[in-house]
């Protein structure tokens, strides 16, 4: 969607940089389904696209900050996702009257969280990677202090709803992938993605243009701690329970997965679409893997190498 | 080989020198892309020789510029040094052949001292004492270029006012350690440094040159070639239109040369009186003694002058951001295109909706229609010369992207307009265009406030502010506007 | 004298504070970690008086060798305007690597490191030749660090070399080891970055690449250059680290980037390039690892510890933005 801003003078013909992480992803599956055999095929991908859900997720939110301009990052996302996770259990104690107030809570905290993030950078002229790892430390605390009962249940529709498939699709992956829509179209057709990306490829033109880029930044960390809180929610049903190292995982996740989704990191241009293709990658080459029974080791090697070699591969947008 | 090279000895007096020259350029050409900066250059400097080189904004001088100085690769052509033909040349090969520039945009690290700063340019400059030895060589080419400069060596470059700045980059450039400076590069020296140090900058240029320097000076300022070159050299489109010797050319055969067409004092209005009645731009007055408050009302075009940094953008951009705050709608062109107008990921459209995106929502959503027919209206009433709107905004020349910042401000439903600098590089047909647009804009009841550093725009404004020392000095309307008024006042002539 | 001479004077006097005096810019910089470990330590002090003694200060800075020199790893690159990522995991491989094969096979251990400088070096120049974001690049490699130092070493094992060990419990004369070996680190990242003639090309690097380069020098060169020498001093963290744990452990270091990044940023350092001090990343390192000690002589329950380090870092950041403002 992206595409049509910018043309490269290469003679390579150029791909959108959001489609290589389904490509790879492709090929992993194919991969996967070549060794295993095609019985475990459609089980490969259902369970990519279940856990790959919540990386689109964190990394939507991640997206919408890493697109507000070069340096800006989130890296509480980890710690809201998981204090979110506990503030929601507390208040909803398992029951399903209470879903909504407790996703109401999860919500507003992220929300809160995210603009705790954007006053630290702005109040104290912080670099963004700086200050948001400050208050995730603060929020981890909070999580390891305020969690609360760590042995409560998820409400039972909440857990049922996480893992709800109708005539053998989940339910939950539609959800999302609708989510991403509203985000692909949020950026394209509302004021807020206009300014967003006018406000990452250049701050002072932005300002110059009329847009109120503080406010404009504030929603952008404040939609990413809501978006790391949802996930907290919802993984939290999935698997039983909030716990305390649930949110480690997505730290590095949620960046490489908006990077290789097509999303610059000069600010500017972001792609909600690509983030599942990464997703996607990242869950198959997991799969992939075990499936090779290949240790964890190799798996690092292999993401770390994919990534530089993505990155480096993928023609980027340049301002000239 | 340097040692070809002419001594650059006493005896090299300005008639004994040798007229062998230093450096040549036979049909350099450079292309980027598909744009032609440089269409087949010939040109030639002769130690001890100052060449003047003029011509407007875009004629390829700083191209030239750049290919001597090894900072750009020429796409073709013969380049040598001395009796050297030249491949590949680079700063570091330009710099070991005694080949200086001063940049028009400074090239000093602002976090690094001026001592510091000296040193990335001379590789001599290291081992034990080199601090101490870089503060000296950069103190005595200042003392002897700038005397009494007053700037400490130690400080750091960011610390100083732009003036002491341009001073020390020039006399960076001339500054000697182990190999002796050949020639010095000079584009717009002057256009940071007050009357009397670039009275002091000439006159060190006719000395270094009596002692076998050549220098190359680049500048607008005609009354600097008038005095200081022995020959100018005219640059139009890429190409070197006309050789001069200085001795027997008149200032009016160069501005001929130039193909310039003087600015006709087409003064369309009436200059407005004092102003009085209820302003749309209301500046505060307690900014220090000596600042005039700013006013400005409905129908106004109003200029900021004076020399370039001396405060006319900071108070542009305050009045600006007071402006935002305040009732009525503004806007604002940038004329720094690339780091403060245009959005380089986006289309000729996307640029020129931005500010007025609130109008075009339909149920919520940005309409694309609208947007589309916004654009067009607007690209066709400043003549954007471009395929279709959503075209990339980087793939249109400088003017025409200007246009197209221009039409944002147009489009929008600013009542209050600030116009900063924005017809740097912009061809003169594009200029005459905006010219009209802004007067048929102004006379439907919006009010422009335009800082420039081109005088012959001033003509187009009925009431004048002219700034010195970050400060409103002066104000000037109606007749009283005129080059030789605005320049007095610039310099501060009689007022302190 | 008249006109802009005058001008340029007269501003040039205004400023004079600090334009003639660039150092007290920088020591205010260094000043600030510098009071506030001063006052942690002041702290510690108060509750248990027997803290200050040769034993007591080996006690409370033993585990700031390692991060001092990762955070001047991680400041070199901050010096060129990039980050680095991978710092952690790199230095969690070095222990792996250590305790692997130093004590019994140093030669192939030293070939390691150097091919992991190496590689450093190379990753500099695909950033710098592709112009790719080092943030996203370093995440990769941190991703690659970390799976060879899974590869190497699955479980936290091996041991470290006897004399390794041994140096990192040495008592030397007058100063406990930890703070020898800061002073040292400072003094010698203050000759190389802040007053060779080097080190100001490297900081006009980071600041103005492009006046560098007019004036002569190479880029690619400069950029290879830090990011073997980022490498280097992340090689001696991870050697100090090993000594100070006596075995390798692919995880153990995932907090040095961040703490590091920290580290720079509390010594006066930003991310605008060429800004950094070593002499402040030093003291900001030992600020840093310090304030772990004083939140458990405070009593802070564990479960608070983390989330006061993360009010600490802007309690000290904070005062870095009263000074700024204070000053012109």
């Amino acid at each position: 969607m992206s595409q049509r801003f910018f043309r490269l003078p290469s003679v390579r013909p150029s791909l959108a940089p959001w489609t290589y992480g389904f490509i790879v992803a492709l090929a992993m599956w194919i991969a996967t389904t070549a060794y295993a055999g095609l019985g475990s095929a459609g089980a490969t991908v259902a369970s990519a696209l279940a856990f790959g859900a919540f990386s689109v997720v964190v990394g939507t939110g991640q997206m919408l900050v890493v697109a507000s301009g070069p340096g800006n990052i989130d890296l509480s996302v980890p710690s809201v996702l998981t204090l979110a996770a506990y503030a929601s259990m507390t208040v909803m104690h398992g029951s399903d009257g209470l879903i909504l107030p407790g996703l109401a809570a999860a919500l507003a905290l992220g929300a809160g969280a995210g603009a705790l993030n954007y006053l630290a950078i702005t109040a104290l002229r912080l670099p963004p990677i700086i200050a948001t790892l400050a208050w995730s430390f603060v929020f981890q605390s909070l999580a390891f202090n305020f969690g609360g009962e760590a042995t409560l249940k998820p409400p039972a529709a909440l857990a049922g709803f996480t893992a709800l498939q109708v005539g053998g699709l989940r339910v939950m992956p539609l959800a999302v992938m609708a989510l991403t829509l509203v985000a692909a179209l949020a950026l394209r057709r509302t004021l807020f993605g206009r300014r967003l990306l006018a406000t990452g490829q250049s701050e002072r033109a932005a300002d110059l243009a009329g847009v109120r880029v503080g406010r404009v930044r504030l929603l952008a960390y404040m939609l990413c701690g809501a978006a790391a809180a949802l996930t907290g929610f919802l993984l939290s049903g999935f698997t039983g329970g909030a716990a305390l190292n649930m949110g480690d995982a997505y730290l590095l996740e949620s960046i490489a997965v908006v990077v290789l989704g097509g999303t610059s990191v000069a600010g500017g241009q972001a792609n909600a679409v690509g983030i599942w293709g990464a997703a996607l990658f990242f869950n198959l080459m997991g799969t992939m893997l075990n499936t090779f029974h290949l240790q964890a080791g190799v798996r690092f090697l292999l993401t770390g190498t994919l990534i530089i070699l993505i990155v480096a591969i993928v023609p980027r947008p340049r301002a000239a | 080989m340097i040692a070809t090279a002419p001594p650059s000895t006493a005896e090299s007096t300005r008639t004994a020198i040798s007229r062998r020259p230093f450096l040549a350029v036979r049909d350099a050409r450079k292309h980027y892309g598909a744009v032609q900066a440089l269409r087949g250059v010939d040109f030639a400097i002769a130690p001890g020789e100052v060449v003047g080189l003029v011509g407007h904004n875009g004629a390829g001088k700083s191209t030239l510029m750049n290919v001597l100085a090894g900072t750009v690769q020429r796409t073709s052509g013969d380049f040598s040094v001395g009796e050297t033909a030249i491949d590949a040349w680079s700063p570091h090969r330009a710099q070991g052949r005694g080949l200086r520039c001063v940049f028009q945009e400074l090239s000093l690290c602002g976090n690094l001292t001026l001592a510091e700063n000296t040193r990335v340019m001379h590789r001599a400059l290291r081992g034990f004492g080199w601090r101490r030895r870089a503060g000296d060589a950069i103190r005595r080419t200042l003392d002897a270029i700038f005397p009494g400069h007053g700037i400490p060596v130690g400080a750091r470059v960011a610390d100083l006012p732009i003036g002491a700045r341009q001073m020390a980059e020039i006399a960076r450039a001339f500054s000697v350690t182990d190999e002796p400076v050949r020639c010095v590069i000079l584009d717009e020296p002057t256009s940071a440094l007050g009357h009397e140090a670039a009275e002091q900058l000439l006159a060190y240029i006719r000395k270094a040159a009596s002692e076998g320097v050549a220098c190359i000076l680049i500048t607008h300022r005609l009354d600097e070639i008038m005095a200081v070159c022995d020959r100018a050299v005219v640059m139009v489109d890429g190409q070197v239109t006309a050789e001069r010797p200085i001795h027997g050319l008149t200032r009016a055969a160069l501005v001929g040369l130039m193909g310039t067409i003087e600015a006709q004092h087409d003064r369309s209005r009436e200059p407005t009186a004092a102003p009085s009645g209820a302003a749309l731009v209301v500046d505060d007055p307690g900014r220090g003694p000596g600042d005039l408050p700013i006013r400005a009302m409905a129908g106004d075009i109003v200029g900021f002058a004076g020399l370039d940094g001396h405060g006319q953008r900071e108070r542009l951009r305050a009045l600006y951001a007071g402006g935002r705050r305040g009732p009525r709608p503004v806007a604002y062109v940038a004329g720094d295109r690339g780091t403060e107008g245009v959005f380089a990921l986006w289309s000729i459209a996307d640029n020129l909706t931005i500010r007025s995106l609130d109008s075009l929502r339909r149920g919520g959503f940005l309409s694309p229609k609208a947007e589309a027919e916004l654009a067009r209206t607007w690209a066709e009433r400043l003549k954007v010369k471009a395929p279709s709107v959503d075209t990339p905004i980087l793939s249109l020349s400088g003017g025409n992207q200007q246009k197209v910042l221009f039409a944002r401000a147009l489009a929008s439903d600013a009542e209050v307009i600030f116009l900063d600098d924005p017809m740097r590089g912009v061809d003169v047909n594009t200029k005459q265009d905006v010219y009209r647009l802004i007067r048929s804009e102004a006379a439907k009841g919006r009010c422009f406030i335009w800082y420039t550093t081109e005088l012959e725009e001033l003509n187009n404004c009925e009431r004048l502010y002219v700034f010195r020392e970050g400060r409103a000095a002066t104000m000037l309307s109606g007749a009283e506007i005129g080059p030789s008024r605005v320049l007095e006042a610039s310099f501060g002539g009689g007022h302190d | 004298m008249t006109d802009a001479t005058t001008t340029d004077a007269v501003l040039a006097a205004r400023r004079l504070g600090l334009a003639r005096r660039p150092w007290l810019r920088d020591a205010l910089g260094v000043g600030l970690p510098a009071v506030a470990l001063a006052a942690m330590l002041a702290v510690i002090m108060h509750i248990r008086p027997t803290a200050m003694s040769y034993f007591g200060f080996t006690l409370l800075f033993k585990l700031a060798t390692p991060l001092v020199f990762a955070a001047l790893s991680q400041m070199l690159v901050i010096t060129l305007g990039d980050i680095d990522l991978s710092n952690g995991s790199f230095v969690g491989l070095v222990t792996c690597v250590t305790a692997l094969f130093l004590a019994d096979a140093p030669v192939e251990a030293l070939l390691l490191y150097v091919l992991a400088v190496a590689a450093y070096a190379a990753f500099g120049l695909l950033i710098h030749v592709q112009r790719l974001p080092s943030i996203i690049v370093t995440l990769g490699m941190s991703f690659i660090w970390l799976g060879l130092a899974v590869i190497l070493l699955p479980s936290p094992g091996g041991a470290a070399p006897a004399w390794l060990n041994a140096f990192m419990n040495w008592r030397p004369p007058l100063l406990p080891l930890p703070i020898w070996i800061a002073l040292l680190a400072a003094l010698a990242g203050h000759l190389v970055v802040t007053h060779s003639s080097y080190g100001a090309v490297l900081r006009g690097a980071g600041a103005n690449p492009r006046a560098v380069e007019r004036a002569g020098w190479s880029l690619l060169g400069i950029r290879a250059a830090v990011y073997a020498a980022a490498g280097s001093l992340a090689v001696l963290s991870g050697l100090a680290l090993t000594g100070l744990t006596t075995s390798g452990d692919a995880n153990i270091a995932p907090s040095y980037t961040l703490l590091g990044v920290g580290a720079v940023i509390l010594g006066g350092g930003s991310f605008t390039g060429g800004a950094v001090s070593p002499v402040g990343t030093v003291v900001g390192a030992l600020t840093l690892s310090l304030a772990g000690s004083l939140l458990s002589f405070l009593q802070v329950p564990p479960t608070w510890q983390i989330g006061a380090q993360g009010v600490i870092l802007f309690l000290v950041l904070a005062g870095r933005i009263l000074v700024a403002e204070k000053t012109p």
